[in-house]
């Protein structure tokens, strides 16, 4: 399985380490032709505007939209579960997503960056382990579509979301050295959607 | 569940997320809409841009709080603000009014020409600037979550941010191929903790986010910076003392994201109008050299 991490702004470097240490060797993906080397992808934490405005500009948004139509497990933290998310609030006048989660996520829903936190919280993948999630300008998410299942709240907030093949989570695993949130991601939701495709 | 704010995690983490961005100087909504248009990852407020207080002179002080909140209140994106060097009490102020990042800057008049603010006590975090390694580590000990090399601001004069880009990078180069036992000596050198110059040493890095900053002023120049080993650059006055500062912020935008391929940035220098006229750092009197504030 090739995985790619969307490498247009944000924290690539910490996505790559996360992924190397679930034993995948992950590429950057900047290209379209970058983005068609790729089984899979993660939509790194970042600024969601800037990255959607480089995914349009260097022609990513359409082809990368269709991709995740067609089944490709993307995983996104923070910044990446806004650019998953079908609907946004809270967003800057004409903010494109790449969409694909029947979701509605609130930019910055946790405020600004003195209100950005630290917490252990549960994460519902069999394990019953506290997960130390780092919460930066954090979105949340206001709906859930009816084929999404939540994994975490804080303050019943939605912070942790799947659908098939799509992950999101509002904090950043990959700020810490728990690999558990990618290893999941890996085992749990990338490996079986691509068995299903073939 | 015990949620904590202000930790090193979240300070540092936040500068992790402007990797590979654009941090552009604006004065007013206006400007602040045209950055975050252009895809800039976060804008930092004051009243005159750098090349302003340099042609106006007189003290540079933080930012009157209705500007800044008018800015906070126009943009989706982080709005970072400056503080006078040492001045802790603009510091208390920006941070009661929410700002994302306070760059604690040789830009503005230092208010205490012996100590920096000790940044430990905030939750807010801090950029500070730097000309070498030996300052980013003492920024580093007082609490700085990010480092910024100063090159020399307000002058489009990219010259002062490649020397301290190479200076910093040189130095941790240098610690790295050192033996264990020869880090004490080299700590003394640098006039910074042991600590930290063991950790760089370790890791061949600082342990946090590097910024340029000082002095760009065209896509070329935010990709040499890039290429310098920069995580993400500081445009001051290079943008809206330029012919068409919307056009110019957006092709420094796609040149820091592809700093590493020549027909993107040749794409992205086209048709961009004049580029700020700028003053050659050799031309400047030393005493108006902002990069000398802080030590």
């Amino acid at each position: 399985m090739k995985v790619g991490v969307l490498a247009l702004q944000g924290d690539v470097r910490e996505h790559i380490s996360a992924l190397i240490a679930c034993g995948v060797q992950p590429t950057t993906v900047r290209r379209p032709s970058e983005l068609a080397a790729v089984d899979a992808l993660v939509l790194p934490g970042g600024e969601s505007t800037t990255i959607a405005q480089l995914a349009e500009i260097f022609g990513l948004l359409e082809p990368l939209a269709r991709r995740i139509a067609a089944g490709m497990p993307v995983y996104g933290s923070c910044a990446g579960m806004i650019l998953l998310a079908d609907e946004i609030l809270d967003a800057k006048e004409g903010q494109k997503t790449f969409g694909g989660l029947d979701i509605t996520v609130r930019r910055n829903a946790f405020g600004r960056q003195v209100d950005s936190f630290e917490s252990d919280i549960a994460f519902n993948d069999g394990s019953t382990d506290l997960i130390r999630a780092v919460f930066i300008r954090a979105p949340w998410v206001e709906r859930v579509g009816k084929n999404v299942e939540v994994l975490a709240s804080v303050d019943s907030h939605p912070v942790a979301v799947r659908s098939g093949h799509l992950l999101a989570t509002s904090f950043h695993p990959e700020l810490t050295a728990d690999h558990r949130i990618h290893r999941y991601f890996i085992e749990e939701v990338a490996k079986p959607a691509l068995q299903k495709v073939q | 569940m015990t949620e904590v704010t202000g930790t090193g995690r979240v300070k540092r983490g936040m500068a992790e997320m402007l990797k590979g961005g654009v941090i552009m100087d604006v004065v007013n909504a206006e400007q602040a809409k045209i950055a975050e248009d252009a895809g800039a990852v976060a804008v930092m407020a004051l009243e005159r841009v750098p090349a302003d207080i340099r042609a106006q002179g007189g003290v540079a002080r933080m930012s009157d709080p209705d500007m800044i909140e008018k800015i906070q209140a126009a943009v989706s994106i982080p709005v970072m603000a400056k503080a006078r060097i040492g001045h802790f009490v603009e510091a208390q102020v920006l941070q009661s009014l929410g700002v994302d990042y306070i760059d604690e800057s040789e830009v503005l008049t230092p208010a205490d020409y012996k100590n920096h603010i000790d940044k430990w006590n905030f939750t807010v975090p801090f950029v500070c600037g730097a000309t070498n390694l030996g300052e980013a580590l003492r920024r580093i000990n007082e609490g700085a979550a990010m480092i910024r090399s100063k090159g020399e601001a307000g002058t489009g004069d990219v010259s002062n941010a490649m020397q301290h880009m190479r200076e910093i990078n040189g130095e941790i180069r240098r610690l790295s191929s050192m033996r264990e036992d020869e880090l004490y000596v080299a700590a003394k050198e640098l006039q910074a903790p042991y600590e930290l110059v063991k950790e760089v040493a370790e890791k061949g890095k600082l342990p946090v986010v590097l910024f340029t900053a000082g002095g760009i002023a065209t896509p070329a120049d935010a990709a040499l910076m890039m290429s310098m080993g920069a995580d993400g650059v500081f445009i001051g006055s290079g943008i809206f003392k330029s012919g068409n500062p919307a056009q110019r912020a957006a092709a420094c935008v796609r040149a820091t994201t592809f700093w590493d391929d020549p027909k993107v940035i040749a794409d992205a220098s086209r048709g961009l109008g004049e580029a700020m006229v700028g003053i050659n750092v050799a031309d400047l009197p030393a005493p108006h050299r902002l990069a000398e504030r802080g030590w």
